[in-house]
């Protein structure tokens, strides 16, 4: 082949651009896919229980992965102020993860525990109560909307098809688990349940 | 890795090597017979009547630059682990890494923490050493409740003043730190209704000496001491066994004033300190001990 035909040729150049930058991908991404340690959940990994799964709606729903990771590198000085380092089998039951790439705040992903329910709340309401240096901003808005129990099941319904092994049982008890939550509640059972799983599990 | 998903790993990790050094070759050489490259030669492309391209190479710095890079992925591929299950020669891992810096600080605390270790917690609130290490602890673990100052928020105990709500001895501050503990006021609004509650009330508020309704704070009290009393005790200073916090001093966990007062007897409250015994380890609970103790001493 002559490269002059690679030049004059839009179609050949541009099959051949995404051959080559498609070698990436295929050797670091495709992989993972079928790997048991990263497809598989840790031992002690169970799915979100329903007020829990709606918690981390909220989590998503106001952002707090742009300042929060849930990621725990294999570093001393990381291991040292969050917990033992995560594993990829923590994060199966997470559709979208919830790594997140900056820390403003920090790492939440051991959270679970750390604290008392009582200091979360205060805590979202206005950190400043608790951690008068905090930068975080208030979510006084939690304590007043309710958990919309109609949607509940129907997450998790779809959570299954993508195969978050939720039980007949625990989809039709959705409703009734967050009835009657506010977002507050739910995004503090969220939190209380971060990385605990896996340190009662192993 | 399955072996299948190494060997597709190394094939396309070689095979993209090979390919990037046989395209630098490629397009360095003449392509046609007839080709020349540099000395003023151009590639016969021209635009715009009289704009022609040189046919020069690629400088020799940059060529190297490529070369180098083929060099660089070679090696790392062969000392670190990239090719499918292929550990590297050194068997480097990135755990293994972690581990060995982790054991190596560990080490260091150890020899550190070591003359630390048979010290009763009254003797390392006098060791400088000690109390500077459990300042940086304190501030990494329990600022975010108690404060950087240990001064505490409204439900987050301060640590500054004399009032211990689970004993101030050493024992007893070493339990509450590695232990946790639930300090659970029980709601009392059903009980006693919400009259009986604003007598209670009324007969707490007098117990820290505030002012309060005489004939209130009488039908109170006895309450306060059918109901109250198993846990504040019949004179109201509390019991640290139990968390039951001394009522008749100034300190407020929740707030004094009639409106709390009343709050937390309606709803109860439930005030947890979580347990670091775990996370900290027995050493470091016992500098933090210090620490608060000496925090409470005002120093």
């Amino acid at each position: 082949m002559n490269h002059d035909a690679v030049e004059t040729k839009v179609g050949l150049l541009g099959v051949l651009i995404a051959l080559v930058i498609s070698v990436g991908g295929l050797v670091e991404i495709v992989p993972l896919y079928f790997q048991a340690s990263v497809t598989r959940p840790a031992p002690g990994i169970k799915p979100y229980e329903a007020l829990r799964l709606e918690g981390r709606d909220v989590y998503i729903r106001e952002g707090c992965y742009l300042c929060h990771s849930q990621m725990i590198r294999p570093f001393r000085s990381e291991t040292e102020r969050y917990g033992p380092y995560s594993l990829p089998g923590e994060s199966v039951y997470d559709h979208p993860f919830q790594f997140g790439s900056k820390r403003t705040g920090p790492d939440l992903a051991r959270v679970g525990g750390r604290y008392s329910d009582d200091w979360h709340r205060v805590h979202l309401l206005n950190p400043r109560d608790v951690v008068p240096e905090s930068n975080m901003p208030r979510f006084p808005w939690l304590a007043d909307g309710m958990v919309d129990g109609a949607l509940t099941a129907r997450k998790m319904e779809a959570l299954r098809k993508i195969g978050v092994p939720y039980t007949d049982a625990d989809i039709a008890g959705a409703a009734a688990a967050v009835a009657g939550k506010s977002e507050l509640d739910a995004l503090v059972a969220y939190l209380q349940g971060l990385g605990t799983n896996l340190r009662t599990g192993t | 890795m399955t072996s299948g998903w190494s060997l597709f790993v190394i094939i396309l990790t070689i095979a993209n090597i090979v390919a990037c050094f046989w395209m630098l070759r490629w397009t360095s050489k003449p392509r046609t017979a007839n080709e020349k490259i540099g000395g003023g030669a151009d590639t016969g492309h021209v635009w715009d009547k009289d704009l022609r391209e040189y046919n020069n190479p690629l400088p020799k710095w940059w060529l190297w630059l490529f070369y180098i890079t083929i060099v660089f992925g070679l090696l790392y591929l062969a000392f670190y682990p990239g090719l499918g299950n292929f550990a590297g020669v050194g068997g480097w891992t990135q755990t293994g890494q972690y581990e060995e810096e982790k054991a190596a600080v560990e080490a260091r605390a150890a020899t550190l923490l070591a003359p630390l270790a048979a010290l009763p917690v009254a003797e390392l609130v006098n060791n400088e050493q000690a109390m500077s290490t459990a300042h940086n602890l304190f501030q990494q673990n329990c600022a975010q409740c108690h404060g950087s100052d240990g001064g505490g928020a409204v439900g987050f105990p301060n640590l500054r003043d004399a009032s211990w709500q689970w004993g101030s001895d050493a024992d007893s501050v070493v339990a509450t730190i590695a232990g946790g503990r639930i300090a659970a006021m029980p709601p009392w609004g059903a009980v006693l209704g919400e009259p009986g509650v604003e007598e209670v009330v009324a007969y707490v508020q007098t117990l820290s000496g505030q002012q309060a309704d005489a004939t209130k704070a009488a039908a109170g009290q006895a309450r306060f001491q059918t109901v109250c009393s198993a846990c504040h005790g019949m004179d109201g200073k509390g019991n640290p066994l139990l968390g039951a916090p001394n009522l008749t001093d100034e300190i407020w966990l929740y707030g004094g004033d009639a409106a709390t007062i009343k709050q937390t007897l309606m709803d109860g409250r439930n005030g947890q300190m979580p347990a670091w015994g775990d996370k900290l380890g027995e050493q470091r609970v016992k500098l933090l001990a210090a620490y608060v103790t000496k925090l409470a001493a005002g120093q």
